[in-house]
């Protein structure tokens, strides 16, 4: 039996590829697209909740943000440690982002522009991130897995801090509620555009699917985060800027009103709100910290060059 | 001590540890790389914990009413109790680093000596945490002080100009202060003498094997202790207090 077909055999039994084992070229090259365009989102996306780190509304709020964005670059670093066993280099992919060359979650191009948004990118964002990050638990690359279930965990923490923030937001004062409706209607649309184009239209679908590094179309799991969210928006007394949503009694889903793909395949081709400045952040941190890591470098070198006639003479 | 005097010298505990989170925080997602925007927001978060016991514990004894948010948020730079190294701008990474070494090193000892007293017992118990804390704090700092200073020709010559350009806000440390004297006199602090003498000898020896150069220019910048800042305080605490003073009764 061939290589390739032993491999897709194992992949239909439901086993896991692990790092050493064979792969077809062209699965390595759609995993490390896939994982380092996931630790690019993360990294991306502590900047628009960093922006109200420093400005959040009582103490325990401000430890909760940091200690969520903190979380995010945990993730952006097992990401690419997940990549690493790959084949692919983190100082590679990071290159790659700052050239623009590679692409991240797109939501994160737009501002963060008050405190509620705190909570909608928590609750909405977040919560459009599990949606689409539970299946990949399973996905068939082992070590990308298992970096899934401890993802997961802490985004659904993020998640119920979200809904949280909203929740006390909608409980408070009007302007607290104007500041969460504002919130809603502004990252509505963007986070159903997270699940990606409709599904006659997405590219990478069916390849991924029969791999297992995909397991739900993009529209079965946008129609899961709308019939999980809306319930929650009544809860909070809210309402979704879409006058075309209504429950389908017979089929027992929400039916939505159409996305502007348009506004999609702007921000994608690097014309969102944010694109130029969320880059040009990522670049400065990079550059400005190149003396820093350059130094780091040369003193573990001179550490390595001093300790080895001792195991030399050890041995 | 008092009991004015008392609340005063917590919150010159607390602030001290407030301003120097709210700045280190100011550096998630802006590091060098991704361990150290981990490493500097983890250590950001002890702080801001350590500062949430702390005004807490001081607003029940003022016995106002006041809670750690109304303390935090609803006081002006001139109320503000903190030394001017931790209200100082983040520079450089060297910057930061540098003034995250002094501070720490500090910080562990008075936290030791916090843990020990019994004079008031609540900050024992927020300090023997906290010193657990201050210990990885003060290790990751002292680390990257001899990586930079031990690097490249480059990094040698930054960190020891950041060194030198925060020496003149060391002194505060140690410097004498009404308040200060009654915390001494009440034996919940050592006095400063003492706190100086064993910081210079740990500062001393990282300094030395990081092959940097110990200033020894004595000028002291202090005011801190009495609410008189340097010009970036303002702006911290305007940054942070923007959105509770823009709606003060609401709850988040």
């Amino acid at each position: 039996m061939d290589l390739n077909q032993r491999f897709e055999d194992y992949i239909a039994a439901d086993q896991k590829i692990e790092a050493k084992d064979w792969m077809p070229d062209d699965y390595r090259k759609t995993l490390i697209r896939q994982i380092s365009q996931h630790a690019h989102s993360e990294i991306i996306g502590m900047l628009p909740e960093g922006n109200w780190i420093t400005r959040a509304p009582s103490l325990q709020r401000k430890a909760i943000l940091l200690a969520k964005v903190q979380d995010e670059a945990g993730h952006g670093l097992y990401l690419y440690s997940a990549a690493e066993t790959l084949g692919a280099q983190r100082d590679d992919l990071m290159d790659a982002l700052i050239e623009g060359r590679a692409k991240y979650s797109s939501i994160f191009n737009y501002p963060t522009l008050t405190w509620a948004d705190m909570g909608a990118i928590g609750w909405l964002v977040d919560g459009a991130a599990i949606m689409n990050q539970v299946p990949l638990c399973k996905c068939s690359y082992g070590p990308y897995a298992r970096a899934m279930v401890r993802v997961c965990k802490e985004e659904s923490f993020h998640q119920r801090q979200g809904f949280q923030i909203m929740l006390n937001l909608c409980e408070g004062t009007d302007e607290q509620r104007e500041m969460a409706q504002d919130s809603l209607n502004r990252w509505w649309w963007p986070s159903l555009m997270m699940f990606g184009p409709n599904d006659e239209s997405s590219t990478h679908n069916e390849q991924s699917m029969r791999w297992k590094i995909k397991r739900f179309s993009n529209d079965e799991l946008r129609q899961r985060f709308v019939d999980m969210t809306i319930p929650q928006v009544e809860l909070l007394g809210l309402t979704v800027p879409d006058k075309d949503l209504k429950w389908n009694q017979s089929t027992g889903h929400y039916e939505m009103g159409a996305i502007d793909w348009q506004e999609f395949f702007n921000v994608i081709a690097g014309n969102g709100p944010c694109n130029k400045e969320r880059i040009a952040a990522r670049k400065k941190a990079h550059r400005d910290g190149q003396w820093v890591r350059q130094a780091a470098s040369a003193y573990a070198e001179k550490m390595r060059t001093k300790v080895t006639p001792n195991q030399t003479n050890a041995a | 001590m008092t009991k004015a005097q008392h609340f005063e010298w917590l919150l010159s505990l607390a602030d001290d540890a407030l301003i120097l989170g709210q700045r280190l925080s100011e550096w998630c997602g802006h590091a060098p790389a991704l361990e150290e925007d981990i490493a500097l927001s983890n250590v950001a978060l002890d702080l801001i914990g350590q500062s949430r016991a702390i005004l807490t514990h001081a607003g029940l004894l003022e016995g106002e009413g006041r809670d750690e948010d109304r303390l935090a948020f609803f006081r002006s730079d001139r109320e503000y109790r903190n030394l001017l190294l931790v209200e100082l701008p983040n520079g450089h990474f060297g910057d930061t680093i540098a003034r995250q070494f002094f501070f720490d090193q500090f910080a562990m000892i008075r936290y030791g000596h916090l843990a020990q007293q019994t004079f008031d017992l609540e900050i024992a118990a927020i300090a023997t945490k906290a010193l657990k804390e201050v210990r990885y704090h003060a290790a990751h700092s002292a680390e990257w002080m001899i990586r930079l200073g031990d690097g490249t020709d480059l990094s040698k010559t930054r960190i020891q100009e950041s060194v030198d350009r925060l020496w003149p806000y060391i002194g505060e440390c140690f410097e004498a202060h009404p308040i200060l004297d009654a915390a001494i006199t009440s034996g919940a602090m050592p006095d400063c003498k003492s706190i100086e003498l064993t910081w210079k000898e740990r500062v001393s020896a990282v300094l030395a094997e990081a092959t940097l150069i110990l200033p020894t220019d004595d000028w002291k910048q202090v005011g801190g202790r009495n609410g008189l800042h340097t010009e970036h305080l303002s702006y911290l605490l305007a940054e942070m207090q923007a959105v509770p003073r823009l709606h003060p009764d609401a709850k988040w």
